[in-house]
């Protein structure tokens, strides 16, 4: 039976910060990641650009073997967890070797979710997850000359992008009625709805896909309303469930994904998951939320690298705040926290800042409540996303700086963050 | 090994928002003055808030975190920490443009830049950066103390673990660090004071160093230094002669030797570290306390307000000695005294070096011992202490700006043995360190002319 002090389960952002996070406490204890992946570690959101061609394949490691053999972490890609016993402190991989461990974190990430739409699971369809998924929808981007995108998610969107500039015809298909939910309101997704229409793809919003069909050079997609598509290239990108198979039987309690306090610990000893797995504290609320984004991945992970270190500088986590920034067609498009009132819990005395100019594309609305920022978003309207965060997670009192913040935010933003830190 | 790296300061007290730095910037960056393409950004308050003192200039630009969180957030593996020089490097052949660093910059420091369609960060002009040239307050300094961390990390430390300085005290911070850089082939001598009291000299037979040390008399350590170094100059040893002694055994009893040693040019460094008094018999009043402090010899009562004359400059003493080499030097601007060591060690060769350390003494002017640094940081701000060198050749020159000082009292009221002075004594103080300025200045002026 092999043993590990640390012994991590996954490779991508959650994984590496926590192994960054583990090794400034602890130099010398052994540690291992294992991951289901065949590759080096890469990030899942690098992978629309490897679909664009923009990036190589080969070129958007986030750490290589020279970063493992430097600090003595042994790397083992290409093998899946099959189960957890906790009561052993053992793991045991899909190849039957068991490893023993000190200290577990679970940081195995998501996959694409499929919906459950009649003759799906008889057609070919294509997701985007994986460094091969990127591949295969690359090749097939070249070969194709018809695309459905099922799901307006940032993965959705990035795909249809990608799609339509390689020359395909593309068709979004979306549940709710407007793109990225959660993130902006329905007026800032329309401007973004608008740009992909002003670039030839069509945006069928408010409508589910209730039956897909194989076809001799493609698939057939009905609608809703009865209407039909036809396309020789379906990309299902309706969001992404944490990926917690392994987790049956150990005991480790799960729920949309693995259960997480502020120390990213899990309900069992010495096991801690952190990253798109988990469900963890809200910021606003709460609740345990799933919020798969890259920035929480991160955080989560650092928290859980220096909980499992013992660090004592070890701090509780904030609570998982909406974040995003997205690029489509050389626009920005910015959120932070709080975008849409109308879907949360926030509604009641909040005030909202609201500036639009269509012609230009700007948009910009930026929620307080008591005096605290509670939200901002933005196309193309300059923001330093990373000070919104803070102004947010610190709820920085800005009664005096109000006015100025709403009209210069990333001025206000600056001066005030900097101010902080003095 | 840990690594320390070079840094670019900010001092807001000294920014009057001019933007100099900003358009610096843009033109090393962008060849144009628009300030979007600035990776620091000053930020002046256009607004002054209604209460009374105007709110201070904010800055935002890249800090090169030693924990990069932009680095942490990119899913390109377009951000990396650069090990060697510590800076944050972009790769604009990864970079796809995601903007997730941007979310992971609490500072503002990595913001994307519309005219460029990319992120822009501060790279620090690869350890020139234009920005600091162009301050003309002093606002923005480009701190090498980082990399003297690094440099001098693999050295020795001759200096032995467990000695009995106070707590606080830097003297040990800088034995262990002079040590280090002038390396074993060396004799000290340590007259009476806190040092031989630390340690330095040892314990039953062992000597508190790795290298060579003895305990001459205060009265003698000079000349002892000279005939052994003529010693070794004799047989064809070339051997650095190193004194590490208090203001009392320079200025006060050790001065007739100091001076003729001087005088001779004899090739030694010796190295003044300045407490202010003889602190380590019971904080007794030397020439170098300066006017009002509290010492055991200089009571606060009826008929004293603490002491009643004022401090020697010792260091423009020995200036006037026309030595090789002559400085003076704060240990809350490392990079500023290792300049200067590496100085006097090489005038050391050529004849007498002198540098005068300062040593706040948290047991003695009563300050807590966290303070050291700090204390020693608001000498120098102040201009209580001012950062010199002289060379016969360059004449006197100062390493750090006097202009724009804190106010005296700033200083003086963080230490016990001020806190009885009243305005008048305050005053006193103030004008003898403008004086000193302007004397010290008018020498500059001379150097300059010659």
């Amino acid at each position: 039976m092999q043993h590990s002090k640390y012994l991590i389960i996954g490779s991508s952002h959650a994984a590496l910060e926590a192994v960054a996070a583990i090794r400034m406490q602890d130099p010398d204890g052994s540690l291992t990641l294992i991951t289901r992946d065949k590759h080096l570690p890469y990030s899942p959101t690098v992978l629309p650009y490897v679909v664009s061609g923009r990036s190589q394949p080969d070129n958007i490691n986030l750490k290589d073997q020279a970063y493992f053999d430097l600090h003595a972490i042994e790397f083992i890609p290409g093998r899946k967890v099959e189960k957890i016993e906790p009561e052993n402190h053992c793991v045991i991989l899909d190849n039957g070797q068991q490893w023993q461990y000190d200290k577990l974190l679970l940081a195995t990430g998501a996959s694409p979710l499929i919906p459950p739409i009649s003759g799906l699971d008889q057609t070919e369809f294509l997701v985007l997850r994986t460094l091969e998924d990127a591949i295969a929808l690359r090749q097939a981007s070249s070969q194709a000359k018809k695309a459905i995108v099922l799901g307006a998610g940032l993965v959705g969107m990035h795909g249809a992008e990608n799609l339509a500039e390689a020359g395909l015809d593309v068709t979004v298909v979306e549940m709710q009625t407007q793109v990225l939910p959660g993130y902006f309101d329905p007026q800032a997704a329309g401007l973004i709805e608008s740009a992909f229409s002003q670039h030839g793809v069509t945006m069928k919003m408010g409508h589910r896909a209730v039956r897909i069909e194989q076809q001799d050079n493609g698939c057939q997609v009905e609608l809703e309303n009865g209407e039909t598509l036809e396309a020789d290239l379906l990309l299902v990108s309706t969001g992404v469930k944490p990926v917690t198979d392994y987790c049956a039987g150990s005991g480790i309690e799960t729920d949309q994904g693995i259960l997480v306090d502020d120390h990213m610990a899990t309900n069992q000893t010495d096991i801690w998951a952190a990253g798109d797995v988990t469900q963890a504290g809200d910021f606003y609320s709460n609740a345990q939320v799933v919020t798969g984004i890259l920035p929480d991945a991160v955080e989560q992970g650092r928290i859980a690298g220096m909980a499992m270190s013992e660090d004592p500088c070890l701090k509780s986590y904030n609570g998982g705040i909406p974040i995003n920034t997205y690029t489509f067609y050389g626009q920005q498009a910015i959120s932070v926290g709080v975008s849409d009132l109308s879907t949360g819990t926030l509604a009641d005395c909040s005030e909202v800042e609201l500036s639009v100019d269509t012609d230009n594309g700007f948009f910009q609305k930026i929620i307080f409540k008591d005096n605290q920022l509670q939200g901002i978003s933005g196309i193309n309207a300059a923001l330093d996303p990373g000070i919104m965060w803070q102004l947010i997670l610190r709820r920085i009192d800005l009664a005096d700086d109000k006015a100025d913040f709403v009209a210069k935010p990333l001025e206000t933003g600056r001066r005030l963050m900097s101010r902080t830190w003095r | 090994m840990a690594l320390g790296y070079n840094t670019i300061t900010f001092n807001p007290d000294k920014c009057d928002g001019c933007g100099d730095c900003m358009r610096a910037c843009s033109q090393a960056k962008a060849g144009t003055d628009d300030p979007v393409h600035s990776r620091i950004q000053i930020l002046a308050n256009e607004t002054p808030s209604t209460g009374e003192q105007q709110s201070p200039i904010e800055m935002a630009m890249c800090r090169q975190c030693g924990d990069p969180k932009c680095v942490s957030n990119c899913p390109a593996a377009a951000l990396s920490k650069d090990l060697s020089s510590g800076t944050i490097d972009w790769d604009s052949s990864k970079c796809v443009n995601c903007l997730l660093c941007t979310v992971g910059c609490a500072f503002g420091g990595i913001t994307y830049n519309v005219e460029v369609g990319h992120v822009t960060k501060c790279d620090t002009c690869d350890g020139n950066p234009a920005c600091v040239k162009v301050c003309p307050h002093g606002a923005l300094e480009y701190n090498t103390s980082g990399s003297v961390y690094t440099r001098i990390g693999d050295k020795e430390d001759l200096f032995v673990p467990g000695l009995s300085a106070c707590q606080g005290c830097n003297s040990e911070l800088l034995i262990r660090h002079t040590l280090r850089n002038v390396g074993s082939n060396v004799v000290v001598a340590t007259p009476p004071g806190c040092i031989p009291g630390m340690g330095t000299v040892g314990y039953n037979g062992k000597t508190g160093t790795k290298v060579p040390v003895f305990h001459p008399l205060l009265t003698n350590t000079a000349s002892m230094l000279a005939g052994i170094k003529k010693q070794y100059n004799r047989v064809g040893r070339d051997v650095t002669m190193l004194a590490l002694a208090g203001d009392g055994g320079v200025g006060d009893v050790g001065f007739q030797s100091l001076s003729g040693a001087a005088e001779r040019n004899e090739q030694q460094l010796f190295m003044c570290v300045d407490n202010e008094g003889y602190m380590n018999t019971g904080m007794q009043s030397s020439g170098s306390t300066p006017a009002g402090s509290w010492t055991s010899t200089t009571p606060v009562g009826k008929e004293m307000q603490g002491k009643r004359t004022d401090a020697k400059n010792m260091a423009r003493i020995m200036m006037m000695h026309n030595c090789e080499y002559v400085a003076t030097a704060s240990l809350s601007f490392m990079d500023d005294y290792y300049d200067k060591l590496d100085k006097a060690l090489a005038a050391s060769k050529r004849g007498f070096a002198y540098l005068h350390v300062y040593a706040p003494c948290p047991t003695g002017w009563r300050f807590p011992a966290a303070e050291t640094i700090e204390v020693c940081r608001k000498q120098v701000e102040s201009n209580f202490v001012t950062l010199w060198e002289f060379t016969p050749d360059q004449g006197l020159q100062f390493t750090r700006s006097v202009d724009k000082p804190a106010p005296l009292a700033d200083y003086l009221k963080q230490i016990g043995k001020y806190r009885h002075l009243n305005q008048d004594q305050i005053d006193h103080l103030q004008r003898r360190v403008d004086n000193q300025v302007k004397s010290l200045k008018a020498f500059e002026q001379t150097s300059a002319v010659s």
